[in-house]
């Protein structure tokens, strides 16, 4: 795979998605991609829709109409277990983790899936990668997930959907509820497993450091996109920097 | 979460108290009465008190296969499974129906027929049991996973009298009597009171179904896969982990405790009705609840304080209230647990146990 290929490879195509909540319809058409290797960040007021587009590509809520291709198979109408086989991971708003079982059991149960889940060696050697990426959870591990603070949290959120393998990562509000210095911390780190070869999928409501860091972005709008663009041209957009980055 | 805040409600109307300093007095009083009453008996009849002992954690290990099929279900979906007791009921009918009506165990059977005819009663009762109460969950809960919580609760007292109707159709209304198939020969004798082979034989047949249950949930995946839904439906999703099989799962293995506890109860009191799983769902589910509703240990040492507390009432001499009360006290036991202590002895436990 060269790297030119790969770029202009769609991993991930969401086209003209409706999405529902009972009657409520809170994604009115939307079309996004995600090409292989990209970070790609949704930004957005609260209730724009940012989580419901993950909701519907994980398979939570599968969309009433419209169609998402993921490696150019189907998986609009997938259940959530049948997406992450197919290799798409998330860390969820909120982190969601297992708050009764412990660091390395919470980090354990993103292998659940995996071909591969009992050869220790393959493990292991995620279970490494996830330390070097945050040491502090190699010092938890016995720890009990549910007494960790919300950063540590938000590190073993992301170890675990890394732990699945994934061919493509959701993000969903890693920042959130984090004192300055760990955004800084999880933003440096979403480059370098991006680095590493896994594209991103990034919600955000921190859109200043989402938009420094991502390949392109989209703003959406009440369940709309809004604009669509190169990350560094959004950050340039007069209508952008006023709503979302406090410029004036 | 929502537990949680149920959880607190009782306990907030009752601050005043608590701030008085009250109601932990009058706990601290009624235990301490409770071992004075068993201390006194205890001295006046030692052999009394002490196969009373035994037979009480017999019997509590038979609650305790019950009392875990509604801690598992409640543990992972937060709803209380009333057909429990039923599909209970309905194993002690397959212990009928199988052991005694098709193969022909009776009180003179060769042990060899005794052994292979048991187990392959049991492996009927449990298979039958497990894909009964899965059915329950398929057909009368898993439609109204959305609903409010009333509706599965109604749906699932409806489940209860449509099995009891079955057990009626099978058993007809009045008692009906099982013959010996265990020996009833004396296995110890405790002062001239006789502990025998048969309740011995339940009681070992109970401990490994209560190990092996504790290997699923704690070592294999699909017990990864119980813990992970009854912590976060969506998060145990999100791993790839199918909520809706091991839902269905979690009702198999509930089912199947469900099996055995019917045959070992039919075989230990060698009498069956089909209204048992009322009276002893419900003295298992306040097992349940005493223990920590959700808390796998919990619900077995609370079925076993249960059976001991049932055993002394009827047993013993001084001053015990009689068979009369045993369930005016169990249902007394549940309201003052739901009242004081909501959690259950084990507390901040969790369903898994971990």
């Amino acid at each position: 795979m060269t790297a030119t290929a790969a770029a202009s490879e769609n991993i991930l195509e969401l086209e003209d998605v409706h999405t529902f909540y009972g009657s409520i319809e809170a994604l009115k058409g939307i079309s996004i991609n995600v090409r292989q290797g990209e970070i790609v960040t949704l930004i957005g007021a609260n209730g724009a829709g940012k989580s419901t587009t993950l909701r519907s590509i994980n398979g939570l809520n599968n969309p009433r109409r419209g169609r998402i291709r993921f490696q150019g198979r189907d998986i609009t109408r997938s259940s959530a277990h049948d997406v992450v086989k197919r290799g798409i991971a998330q860390s969820p708003e909120g982190r969601r983790l297992f708050p009764r079982m412990s660091v390395l059991e919470n980090l354990l149960m993103g292998t659940f899936q995996r071909e591969d889940r009992n050869n220790r060696k393959a493990v292991n050697a995620d279970l490494d990668r996830v330390y070097s990426l945050f040491p502090r959870l190699s010092e938890r591990k016995q720890q009990k997930a549910g007494t960790l603070s919300g950063g540590e949290q938000q590190m073993v959120a992301i170890g675990r959907a890394l732990m699945a393998h994934p061919k493509l990562l959701l993000l969903d509000e890693p920042s959130m509820g984090l004192a300055p210095i760990f955004v800084e911390r999880i933003f440096e780190i979403i480059g370098e497993i991006n680095s590493q070869g896994t594209p991103i999928l990034l919600v955000e409501q921190n859109a200043l450091m989402a938009l420094d860091i991502a390949n392109r972005g989209y703003v959406l709008e009440t369940g709309s996109v809004a604009l669509a663009d190169d990350a560094k041209k959004l950050k340039q957009n007069e209508q952008v920097q006023k709503t979302y980055l406090g410029v004036d | 979460m929502a537990t949680e805040a149920s959880r607190q409600q009782p306990v907030s109307r009752l601050r005043g108290f608590y701030a008085a300093g009250v109601v932990p007095w009058v706990g601290r009083l009624l235990v301490l009465l409770l071992f004075v009453w068993l201390g006194v008996n205890l001295v006046k009849t030692p052999a009394d008190f002490g196969i009373l002992l035994v037979e009480g954690v017999t019997l509590g290990l038979v609650y305790g296969l019950i009392a875990l099929g509604y801690s598992l279900v409640y543990g992972i979906l937060e709803l209380i499974n009333f057909a429990h007791g039923d599909v209970f009921m309905l194993g002690s009918w397959m212990t009928l129906y199988i052991g005694v009506q098709q193969i022909g165990l009776t009180d003179s059977s060769s042990t060899g027929k005794i052994i292979w005819g048991l187990a392959l009663t049991l492996v009927c009762a449990a298979a039958f049991c497990a894909l009964l109460n899965a059915a329950v969950e398929r057909i009368a809960y898993r439609p109204l996973r959305n609903a409010p919580r009333l509706a599965p609760l109604i749906t699932a007292i409806g489940a209860s009298f449509i099995l009891q109707d079955v057990g009626l159709h099978q058993l007809g209304p009045a008692p009906v009597s099982l013959p010996n198939i265990l020996p009833t020969s004396t296995v110890f004798s405790i002062g001239g009171n006789n502990y025998t082979w048969d309740h011995l034989i339940v009681a070992l047949t109970a401990l490994p179904v209560l190990g092996l249950l504790v290997w699923l949930v704690q070592r294999t995946r699909q017990g990864r896969a119980m813990r992970a839904v009854a912590q976060d439906q969506e998060a145990a999703a999100m791993m790839g982990i199918n909520v809706n099989a091991t839902i269905s799962f979690t009702f198999l293995i509930a089912g199947a405790l469900a099996g055995v506890a019917g045959l070992l109860y039919a075989l230990y009191s060698t009498n069956i009705q089909f209204d048992q799983g009322f009276t002893l769902g419900l003295i298992a589910f306040t097992a349940a609840v005493l223990g920590g509703i959700g808390n796998l240990p919990g619900a077995v040492l609370g079925a076993i304080i249960i059976g001991l507390i049932q055993q002394f009432n009827e047993g013993l001499s001084w001053h015990a209230p009689g068979s009369d009360w045993t369930q005016s006290i169990v249902f007394a036991i549940l309201i003052l647990i739901l009242v004081f202590r909501p959690e259950g002895l084990l507390g901040e436990r969790t369903p898994e146990g971990g």
